[in-house]
């Protein structure tokens, strides 16, 4: 018996050592970016073209590998040893995570044009088909006869933008008085029927499972929608008024610089904001920062007023506390349902 | 009245037919229906579409990665899974009932609680990460992860299958025949092997099935590299979440493909291990 474990030790033994990471300083031909759950295929059009121009502008040959989770997993994941090069993420509050342990540069925000993000995108609608119970603006998802369909804020960084966003517009609406923002949220999340944990279930509850009148979710996740299950099923309504959805990117310094990846990483991140790049990113529907293709683009993004966290709420670090936190105002609305 | 006549349940010919009835239908309902489901909407689009998903490269990677950890963990389970059952049935030792629980343990933790667990030994922040880090070692979020995290699952599967059956058959054969001078080896081979082949194999036919369909633990280790760590079960996921239905349906007829192949192996192995008997 004593044999037989001797055995499998050594095994696993070898499988590790052939699978054990050498120790290298030179740069390294492939690079990892951690990116969020959803538009996938976004960095995978974004990373050919990238590898191509890259050995245009460099002569080298690189290889972009892509993760995909919720992003406080890959924050969490990086900070145990997941070795992202970079980061592109839709929530800055995950970002920020990695700079206060050290992984991202403090000033991450200053390293990069437009605070640190190469495109945004905003919570919209899809509507059923012909819009029947004409759905212009968030004050129509507080009508009794209206049924909204969101996942959970408590799980779901989407819902959180949604969440925020209908408190944002009530805000302005009601001259900033709280407790008529108060109200009018706490209507808006009654009058969702199912909470789903994450974007994609909310999703098939509302195609598949037919519940609910409007789908409120990210604009470059409704065209997405709208391609899988078709025109004569849905529609796409932009709000007058909505919430900006930054997408931050940044170096994870700590781990580029265990790699010596840090050219190839700056690089790929500054490659983003290049006009190649915006026109792939603004064909998955999320809106460019690049005057010119925002420019060529214009049709196809409605015009709409965005407000901001910063402005609304103070900033992320101060909407998690008030809103999301533990016995916040999010619970404090949720009760009763 | 008397206990004998009592109608036993059962007895009535339209309560038969009811309970039968309802045990097909429910069957029908939660297996049949989504098994249907998983190769009609593979198939939607034609075979064409349906080839054309399943040899994209990451969904190719995704099905031989997932085959690779197949063939580390099923071989070091069974020999696990002999090693716990031979020692817990052909000897008396103190603590016994505790190696017992903990062969089973894995049965009753969640596999993400389990996948969590290895992150704070084996990860950066965790016990053994600085160390291994010292010495270039990388086991997170990496292949060895991911093989790591599907041995934990699956420990029990093989133990529980041969263990009744070696309690049952108890160690007489064994001592009889180190009594006559044959060696442990000789006797592990000769005797013990070929008395719970058929056990043993149905019991490596399950943990090559967990093996391969296992999603929570291997989510939390393998940090979802598409192309390098994103096994099966994850590239489904991957594919579901990115409104790609048909190549997410494409990829699970591979695993529920495994499924039937692994119900048709226990059939096989039921025929003969009863012709055995």
């Amino acid at each position: 018996m004593a044999a037989i474990t001797r055995r499998a030790a050594l095994a696993v033994g070898i499988a590790f050592a052939a699978f054990a990471a050498p120790a290298s300083a030179a740069e390294p031909d492939t690079i990892l970016n951690a990116t969020y759950d959803i538009g996938r295929e976004l960095y995978a059009d974004l990373n050919k073209v990238f590898v191509t121009e890259w050995k245009a502008k460099t002569g080298k040959d690189v290889t972009v590998n892509q993760s995909h989770a919720g992003t406080s997993k890959q924050a969490r994941s990086i900070v145990e040893g997941l070795d992202a090069d970079v980061v592109t993420f839709n929530q800055e509050l995950d970002v920020q995570f990695l700079a206060d342990k050290g992984f991202v540069a403090a000033d991450w925000k200053t390293k990069f044009p437009n605070g640190a993000s190469p495109y945004y995108s905003l919570p919209s609608f899809v509507v059923r088909a012909g819009n029947p119970k004409n759905v212009k603006n968030w004050d129509d998802l507080v009508r009794d006869d209206v049924k909204v369909v969101f996942p959970n804020p408590k799980t779901s960084g989407n819902a959180r933008y949604t969440y925020l966003a209908a408190y944002a517009f009530a805000l302005k609406t009601y001259d900033g008085d709280e407790a008529k923002a108060d109200a009018f949220v706490k209507k808006l999340l009654a009058n969702v029927p199912v909470f789903d944990t994450g974007g994609r279930g909310a999703t098939t509850t509302f195609i598949e499972r037919g519940i609910g009148d409007v789908l409120v979710t990210f604009e470059a996740e409704t065209a997405a929608v709208k391609k899988e299950y078709g025109s004569d099923k849905v529609d796409l309504v932009t709000p007058a008024v909505s919430l900006l959805a930054d997408f931050p990117v940044a170096v994870v310094d700590k781990v580029a610089a265990k790699r010596g990846s840090e050219a190839i990483a700056k690089g790929y991140l500054e490659w983003l904001y290049s006009p190649k790049a915006q026109e792939i990113i603004a064909a998955f529907n999320n809106r460019p920062r690049d005057p010119k293709v925002l420019e060529a683009t214009a049709a196809q993004f409605p015009k709409v007023e965005l407000l901001t966290v910063d402005a609304a709420f103070g900033g992320w670090k101060k909407a998690n506390e008030v809103h999301f936190a533990s016995g916040g105002k999010l619970d404090q609305l949720f009760v009763g349902r | 009245m008397s206990a004998a006549r009592r109608p036993r349940i059962g007895d009535g010919p339209l309560f038969r037919a009811g309970l039968l009835a309802a045990v097909l239908l429910v069957t029908a309902l939660v297996i049949g229906g989504p098994l249907v489901v998983i190769f009609v909407e593979a198939l939607k689009l034609g075979w064409g579409a349906y080839f054309a998903n399943l040899t994209t490269p990451d969904t190719r990677h995704a099905i031989w990665l997932t085959v690779a950890t197949a063939l580390i963990a099923v071989p070091i389970n069974v020999a696990f899974g002999i090693a716990a059952a031979w020692a817990i049935a052909k000897f008396e030792f103190r603590g016994k009932g505790l190696l017992t629980a903990l062969v089973e343990l894995p049965f009753s933790i969640s596999p993400i609680v389990a996948g969590v667990a290895y992150l704070f030994v084996y990860g950066a922040q965790g016990w053994f990460g600085p160390t291994l880090d010292a010495l270039g070692i990388k086991v997170m979020f990496a292949y060895p992860a991911i093989v790591l995290a599907s041995l934990f699952v699956t420990a029990p599967f093989v133990a529980r299958e041969i263990l009744p059956l070696m309690q049952a058959q108890g160690s007489s054969e064994e001592e009889a025949a180190l009594s006559l001078g044959a060696s442990g080896w000789r006797t592990l081979w000769s005797v013990t092997l070929p008395n719970i082949r058929w056990a043993l194999l149905y019991g490596a036919v399950l943990t090559n099935a967990r093996v391969m369909g296992e999603f929570g633990a291997v989510s939390v280790v393998s940090g979802s590299i598409r192309g390098v760590t994103n096994t099966l079960p994850l590239q489904i996921e991957l594919l579901y979440q990115d409104y790609n239905a048909a190549g997410a349906f494409a990829a699970a007829t591979v695993l529920a493909g495994i499924a039937l192949l692994t119900i048709l192996a226990k059939l096989i192995v039921e025929r003969f291990s009863s012709r055995d008997a």
